[in-house]
């Protein structure tokens, strides 16, 4: 497989009057075609940010990209101009947003949004873009579509609305989908659906997908590879079977035991949380962000960050401590 | 308040009953509440048929025809209003002065807008520097009165424009004058309500959406954010044209604003001014009148067309 998308060391920070917030700290990853990279992690540990600043969405100031590059069939989009990155984004990389109740423009029909990207991108007429519209609408599985497109956002339910967002997405058949929590706003049932469209629509166009989450649930069904990111900091990566079976970090290991079991019994077992709250991003400690919250800590978390080695085949970890070795307690 | 539950309930009720009302329908619902507007459509209408259709009827040669023999006779079969100090007929004059004054308020209403969008959305959108500059800028317009910047410039511009002739009607080229002064000193209020809205809609996270699909700025300024503004433009713009023919008439009574023959409701006023009291009221009654009946109108059509359309005015 080749490498699509190359993302070294990239760091981002915006500049408030409260102070520095450090989002993202370096982080490096690669993405090849036709695969699935999930992200997860918890609210405000840089995975939107992360994937904003790769499209160029950050807004410059309070925003800055201190450093990084990210290679995109050799062009690096991080210094890449805006006229250079419009034609990127929707084109080359579409983007899904978390809430599709707010992601459309409640002013135009639901057609002028979904025909507007091939328009612009692969020069269709009005007629064309609208026939592409129909098929897109089909393909999402949203039945009469012809009727449908002159329709407003708020004439949908939110699966709906989603359904349109991904068309919107797709409409140019880009090589990534950047997927930012799409399940997250809707409920159960919908979320399911809407997994599997990713994954039907994902075989069909051989476009590699990249799924920011934090529901370790829909990582497992849906991801070839997993990036754990903590504080800004990638901490763990793996292939997701190694990651559910032998999560090395200690957040990843919180993380998965604080899952919720099918097979437990009600009353049988509390939910696990992990104690405290991740780090302030204003002021980061000197060692490993995540040491205040470790029930492996040991000294040297607290003066050094570990940085991402690897620790076994495709399978990399931020963490000085081997928590294969000992028993945690 | 009961407006505002009638008001909602036709809109849930779109969402789920089969045939959905569109936005203008619902519009043109609520415009129909209003009794006032509608009278002051119908008036509307009327004046308008009054103005270009009489046109069909009396030429505009009859209308700038004088006869000092009959001057300021009263109103009568020959001349239903009477005719002014050189013996002009005044119905005629209504005729086509309401043309020019109704012209003068659409047209000078189209610069205004353009340019109350303009800057609004530049400042607005960019925000910053930008928008500073720009709003002290505006802010320094609105202090300086109206009336003061019209008469300095209708001053200042008045008789550079050489008359022209378009389809075989000569017009005096003070009425480009007036109708660009008028537009470029109104825009004020509506560059504010175009600022405010876009401050609040660029923040939007389907504007971020619109970037995320490689949209470029220019669309996404005039194509996704001005869309949630027309509501408040089409009001403001809509009332502005009242304005627009008030502010003419105020300095055609001046005598700075359209120079004859070319009549106008507004400098009909002045002629009759030194006539006030001479016991000869017919001179400024009509045009008087058809000002009033006009500006009353649009302004009602106005309130209504805010009530129909902009949903942030239901709750004052």
């Amino acid at each position: 497989m080749t490498t699509l998308l190359e993302v070294t060391d990239l760091r981002t920070r915006f500049h408030t009057p409260e102070g520095t917030i450090f989002a993202v700290n370096g982080v490096s990853f690669s993405l090849a075609e036709g695969e699935t990279l999930a992200v997860v992690g918890e609210s405000g540990c840089g995975k939107s940010v992360t994937m904003m600043s790769l499209l160029g969405l950050i807004p410059i100031p309070p925003g800055e990209i201190v450093s990084g590059c990210a290679l995109f069939h050799e062009t690096d989009l991080l210094k890449s101009t805006e006229a250079t990155m419009e034609h990127v984004r929707g084109r080359e990389i579409g983007m899904i947003f978390q809430d599709p109740m707010t992601s459309l423009n409640p002013v135009l029909t639901i057609g002028q949004q979904l025909t507007e990207a091939t328009i612009k991108h692969l020069g269709l007429s009005h007629a064309q873009a609208t026939a592409r519209a129909q098929e897109l609408m089909e393909a999402v599985g949203i039945s009469d579509p012809a009727k449908r497109l002159s329709d407003y956002p708020h004439q949908f339910s939110g699966g709906m609305r989603q359904r349109v967002m991904i068309a919107m997405a797709l409409a140019c058949s880009p090589s990534v989908l950047i997927a930012d929590e799409p399940t997250t706003a809707l409920d159960v049932t919908i979320q399911a659906q809407i997994v599997e469209l990713v994954i039907k629509l994902r075989e069909q166009l051989g476009m590699a997908v990249i799924w920011i989450t934090h529901d370790l649930g829909v990582v497992a069904g849906i991801a070839d590879r997993v990036a754990v990111m903590y504080a800004g900091f990638i901490v763990e990566e793996a292939h997701v079977d190694d990651l559910y079976e032998a999560a090395r970090h200690p957040y990843t290991r919180a993380l998965i035991a604080a899952l919720p079991r099918a097979d437990q019994r009600r009353g049988q077992a509390r939910l696990k949380s992990i104690p405290g709250a991740p780090p302030s991003l204003y002021a980061l400690p000197p060692g490993c962000p995540f040491a205040p919250r470790c029930e492996w800590v040991v000294d040297r978390c607290w003066a050094e960050n570990p940085t991402l080695q690897p620790a076994a085949t495709q399978h990399q970890v931020a963490c000085w401590v081997d928590t294969t070795q000992e028993a945690g307690q | 308040m009961m407006s505002t539950t009638e008001t909602i309930a036709p809109r849930q009720a779109a969402d789920e009953l089969a045939p959905p009302l569109s936005v203008r329908q619902l519009g043109w619902r609520r415009f129909r509440r209003h009794k006032l507007a509608v009278a002051g459509l119908i008036i509307l209408m009327v004046l308008i048929a009054y103005s270009f259709g009489g046109a069909l009827f009396v030429s505009e040669k009859y209308a700038n025809y004088n006869d000092l023999n009959q001057a300021l006779q009263p109103p009568s079969a020959t001349h239903p209003f009477g005719t002014d100090t050189i013996g002009r007929d005044i119905f005629a004059r209504t005729i086509y002065g309401g043309q020019i004054s109704l012209f003068i308020g659409l047209t000078a209403v189209i610069i205004e807008t353009g340019l109350g969008i303009l800057v609004g959305a530049l400042a607005g959108y960019y925000g910053g520097r930008l928008d500073n500059l720009l709003m002290r800028f505006t802010e320094a317009m609105i202090i300086i009165p109206q009336l003061f910047l019209l008469i300095v410039m209708a001053k200042f511009f008045g008789g550079q424009v050489p008359n022209f002739t378009i389809f075989g009607r000569t017009y005096s080229g003070s009425l480009v004058v007036i109708i660009v002064i008028i537009g470029i000193t109104s825009w004020m209020y509506l560059a504010r309500i175009v600022r405010a809205e876009f401050l609040s809609v660029k923040e939007r996270e389907f504007i971020l959406a619109a970037h995320a699909m490689g949209t470029s700025t220019r669309q996404v300024i005039f194509a996704h954010i001005l869309p949630s503004c027309m509501a408040a433009i089409i009001v403001s713009a809509t009332l502005s044209v009242a304005n627009a023919i008030l502010a003419e008439a105020y300095i055609s009574f001046l005598g700075m604003g359209v120079q004859p023959p070319t009549a106008t409701w507004g400098n009909m006023l002045e002629r009759a001014y030194s006539y006030i009291d001479k016991g000869v009221p017919w001179l400024w009654f009509f045009p008087a009148m058809l000002i009033l009946l006009t500006v009353l109108s649009i302004n009602f059509v106005g309130d209504g067309m805010r009530d129909a359309l902009d949903p942030h005015s239901r709750t004052v």
